[in-house]
């Protein structure tokens, strides 16, 4: 059956110092509640707004990266509804019509899925403010006698970015976001692994289905699972001769199920209106200009990068791609230990991957420092560890011992492993031809030729495996 | 007394800076019995500011002005309990300068109104004549300096609501052009409109008081930084005016007002006696028609209520102000609509109106239009203005109406809104000066110059006033 999904991301500039329209910390996050609050912010009678410049920088480099085209006329629009979590009223953000217009159009996110290149379309990107957060005492709207509401995050400068309805899986939506985020990471803008950092609303429509829309998910990791869920909820219904009508669902985060909305939401009329207070603001093109020319690397320039001059399969780049502390962390590993290519990025993305969860991304760096990866890419270099080794130390380096630790515990500094010294084996016969002549007569060469493997092995290797090795050697010439 | 006066005395040692606000308490709560002017006093406070422009000045304060730790209810049951965290700009500049704010005057609630009566603390009476209104929305400022309490007072004005109550009261006011005075801490009706202004009992003390409040502030993104600085009127609040201002001054006399069908002939013919004493002095004075002036108020009337009912949207009790019903005992819809109920009539019918132009499919048809309407007439205001040097009107062109008059009589109130409206629509400034004081039928004169030009408002009004008027006179003895 056909799918079709388009997003509403909202993501916060987190990197910002203060709020959209006021002086407050743009830093909430962990402090008591409703602390971080102005007259602006919580919208106090006679208060003004006024717009931190930062938020349209951020802003631009975000369109540019996102090959929008930016409305210069930057101006800001009114949307009203009634919520305790929106202190006047309304929000000022950005709207197209009513004399006023959305901060970009158009543009694009290239995604990967099985290796397919596919170009997702961008409709718009506004900027907004944050409402506040609001606090159910047990979890749930439908079990919270009463809400708590921590106007800390009102007045976040949010993004919103909006696409064209052009995923047609799960996968894909998941491609999308973490391109997305990674876009915002390279251009630090955005630390998206701070919780509630993105959201999103979606539309998923199935088959002949009517559009659904689920509002207000968190997370990269909810909102696909929320998609799983409603796509195979679509299905279902059809399957059974059922119809999908046009409704807004709620995503119920803890029983992981969508849910239809209380109230039966009408068409909401945001009456929505030129904010007064902001007066229009001509975005200079100079301005454009040199934002552009601070834009970083992105992901895909990378990506092409570490294929052309690291020698990275396609595949791998990506994967280190798509986030910026993994192609950030393999570029460490990489530049410490000396060797690049897919030997390194292979033991992060396949091996150290399968044991982070995939939410602790950002702190890979934290949790298994560069440096000791670095080591053991030098170690399999060196010939001292084999590669098996390597991946069995992988876990051991994730809860936090050190390469040197793991070798000394498991017994490693001595060589056990038979590849490795089967090789050195051959190497020593090699040299020493005669040898093999005299061993029918002289059963002192067996010793000889076993202390040239233990001289090379820098005395390392297991003497009894390396006395193995040579008689079967020895028997098979 | 007027506050210049009594700053020079001071000055030469000839007089205590305490002697306007001993026992003024006293004072206040006597004639308060009378007018009805303040809707809170502040405690009696000699800790102002020595040895500054305003030291020991008793200044009335429009209660839509907000005020740190001093209660401002915008004549609203809704904000009844509201004391505000912050002061606005203008109180912190007053204060800053020595002044002493004595106390929050009675409005029309939300400013809204042009009698005075729709304030939830009921109606202020004219000093003049205590039968009639003393004009609105800035009743209580106008009362407290018509009756002799403070020498100025601070107003404000969105569609003639500093003027009207001047020209009522027999006092002065002046709405400065819009983004000359800051509006953070007014509490917004039509943001595109509102200014605030001062009010005082004589054209010198007006000066000071705009020189002390007047120019660009940070936190109001809509103030304008080039203009003429505040020194140049402080100096001059304390100078005679040029001499020769009346020679050749150009001055173009609206005709609409002076034929309106609602309009007063005895005060038009009494006006126009001191028409032809400006020209006896030297002016010369053209009668010009607009007669898009006539449709003022309901461009007027569209822009204000949309706006009103944005800006009104905050006001549910949830933050601060009067909460009616809790969230427990109900949902939002009913929360919402049960503490919104608080607002009065007129405040009601606004935010109705205002609700129903910005919903889909009228705001084109009403907002939009307004708008173009709006622009249309700001440009043949500045054709005018661009030959003459002042556009003249009566400061009312009918007398001051009975307190129990029927509001819902729009027709009388079209008669002054038109003439009062356009200076707002156009953001230009307009002062009203008064030419004779009655009991019934006091009579003023509006002049409307070109943005930004209140030096010659007030050079022209302080020549009105010594040599036509002769009002300053009587102060001067
Ligand atoms: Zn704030």
């Amino acid at each position: 059956m056909n799918i079709k999904i388009g997003l509403e991301v909202h993501v916060q500039l987190t990197s910002l110092k203060t709020k959209l329209f006021c002086s407050c910390s743009a830093d909430y996050r962990g402090k008591p509640p409703n602390t971080n609050i102005c007259p602006v912010c919580l919208g106090m009678p006679g208060s003004l707004p006024r717009v931190n410049k930062e938020a349209i920088k951020s802003a631009i480099k975000v369109a540019l990266a996102l090959n929008s085209n930016i409305n210069q006329v930057l101006a800001w629009a009114r949307k009203h509804y009634f919520y305790p979590d929106l202190p006047k009223g309304y929000q000022i953000s950005q709207y197209d019509g009513k004399g006023v217009a959305t901060f970009a159009k158009g543009g694009y996110i290239n995604i990967r899925v099985n290796g397919k290149k596919k170009k997702i379309k961008i409709r718009r990107i506004n900027i907004e403010e944050d409402p506040a957060r609001i606090v159910y005492p047990t979890g749930d709207a439908e079990t919270s006698s009463y809400i708590l509401i921590d106007y800390n995050r009102s007045g976040i400068a949010l993004l919103e970015i909006v696409t064209e309805p052009d995923m047609n899986s799960p996968e894909e939506v998941r491609a999308f976001l973490e391109k997305l985020r990674s876009i915002l990471e390279h251009l630090e803008v955005s630390d998206l692994s701070l919780e509630g950092s993105m959201r999103a609303d979606v539309n998923i429509s199935v088959g002949d289905g009517e559009r659904v829309e689920v509002k207000n998910i968190s997370g990269l990791k909810d909102i696909e699972q929320a998609i799983r869920y409603e796509v195979a909820r679509q299905i279902d219904v059809l399957e059974k001769g059922g119809r999908i009508e046009r409704e807004t669902r709620h995503w119920d985060s803890t029983r992981k199920i969508t849910k239809p909305a209380r109230v039966k939401e009408y068409e909401e009329d945001y009456r929505y209106m030129p904010d007064p207070n902001l007066p229009f603001y001509i975005i200079p093109d100079e301005l454009i200009e040199e934002v552009r020319k601070t834009l970083p690397e992105l992901p895909e320039e990378r990506a092409a990068r570490f294929i052309n001059q690291h020698g990275l399969s396609e595949y791998l780049a990506h994967v280190l791609v798509s986030s910026k502390a993994l192609a950030d962390y393999y570029e460490k590993v990489a530049e410490l230990s000396g060797v690049k290519g897919d030997k390194v990025a292979g033991l992060i993305v396949t091996d150290l991957l399968g044991w982070i969860d995939s939410e602790d991304l950002s702190n890979i760096s934290r949790i298994v420092p560069p440096e000791d990866l670095a080591e053991v890419v030098k170690l399999l270099e060196k010939n001292e560890i084999t590669i098996k080794m390597a991946k069995e130390m992988i876990p051991l380096l994730v809860r936090g011992e050190k390469p040197r630790q793991i070798i000394e515990r498991m017994g490693w500094s001595v060589i056990r492993n038979r590849a490795v010294l089967e090789k050195i084996v051959d190497d020593v016969l090699k040299e020493n031809p005669q040898v093999l002549k005299d061993i029918e007569r002289n059963p002192r060469a067996v010793q000889f030729i076993i202390g040239k493997v233990l001289e090379k092995t820098g005395k390392k290797g297991d003497p009894k495996i390396i006395a193995e090795i040579v008689r079967e050697k020895i028997r098979l010439s | 007394m007027r506050a210049v006066d009594f700053l020079l005395s001071i000055k030469r040692g000839e007089i205590d800076d305490v002697k306007l606000i001993e026992g003024f308490r006293e004072r206040v709560i006597a004639e308060d019995e009378k007018y009805n002017i303040f809707i809170t006093l502040a405690e009696p406070d000699e800790a102002f500011h020595r040895k500054r422009l305003l030291s020991g000045v008793p200044i009335a304060v429009k209660d839509n002005i907000v005020t740190k730790n001093l209660r401002t209810t915008c004549a609203s049951q809704v904000l009844e309990n509201f004391v505000p965290s912050y002061d606005a700009t203008v109180v912190e500049r007053i204060k800053s300068e020595g002044g002493v704010i004595v106390g929050k005057t009675n409005m029309d609630e939300f400013a809204m109104g042009a009698l005075g009566t729709t304030s939830y603390f009921g109606p202020t009476r004219n000093p003049l004549n205590p039968s009639l209104s003393p004009g609105g929305s800035s009743s209580g400022s106008a009362a407290a300096i018509s009756s002799g309490l403070v020498p100025m007072a601070l107003g404000s004005d969105t569609g003639g609501s500093i003027r009207l109550p001047a020209a009522w009261t027999g006092i002065y006011g002046l709405k400065p052009t819009y983004g000359l005075v800051s509006r953070y801490g007014l509490v917004s009706y039509s943001d595109s409109l509102d200014q605030i202004g001062p009010m005082a009992s004589s054209i010198f003390d007006l000066e000071l008081l705009f020189g002390v409040i007047m120019g660009w502030d940070e936190k109001d993104p809509t103030t304008y930084d080039k203009h003429v600085p505040s020194e140049v009127f402080i100096k001059r609040a304390f100078m005679n005016p040029d001499p020769h201002i009346m020679r050749n001054l150009r001055v173009a006399l609206l005709k609409e007002p002076l034929v309106h069908e609602d309009a007063d002939q005895k005060v038009v013919d009494r006006f126009m006696d001191y028409v032809s004493e400006l020209e006896a002095y030297g002016a010369v004075v053209e009668e010009v028609s607009i007669p898009l002036v006539n449709k003022a108020p309901q461009i007027y009337y569209v822009i204000a209520f949309s706006d009103a009912s944005s800006n009104l949207a905050r006001y549910s009790g949830l933050l601060y102000g009067k909460r009616v019903v809790d969230v427990i005992d109900t949902d939002w819809d009913e929360y919402y609509m049960r503490n919104r109920k608080l607002f009065g009539w007129e405040v009601k019918r606004r935010i109705l109106l205002g609700s129903f132009i910005l919903s889909a499919g009228y705001y084109e048809m009403y907002y939009d239009r307004a708008l173009r309407a709006r622009a249309k007439l700001y440009d043949e205001l500045n054709k005018v203005l661009a030959k003459y040097d002042v556009i003249a009107t009566p400061g009312s062109n009918i007398p001051p109406l009975p307190l129990d008059f029927d509001a819902s009589d729009l027709s009388r109130l079209n008669a002054i809104d038109s003439l009062l409206v356009i200076a707002n629509l156009a953001g230009l400034p307009a002062i009203v000066i008064p030419l004779e004081v009655s009991t019934n039928t006091p009579i003023s004169i509006q002049l409307i110059s070109q943005k930004w030009s209140e030096d010659i408002l007030f050079e022209i009004g302080k020549y009105i006033a010594l040599y036509i008027s002769k009002l300053e006179r009587e102060l001067e003895a």
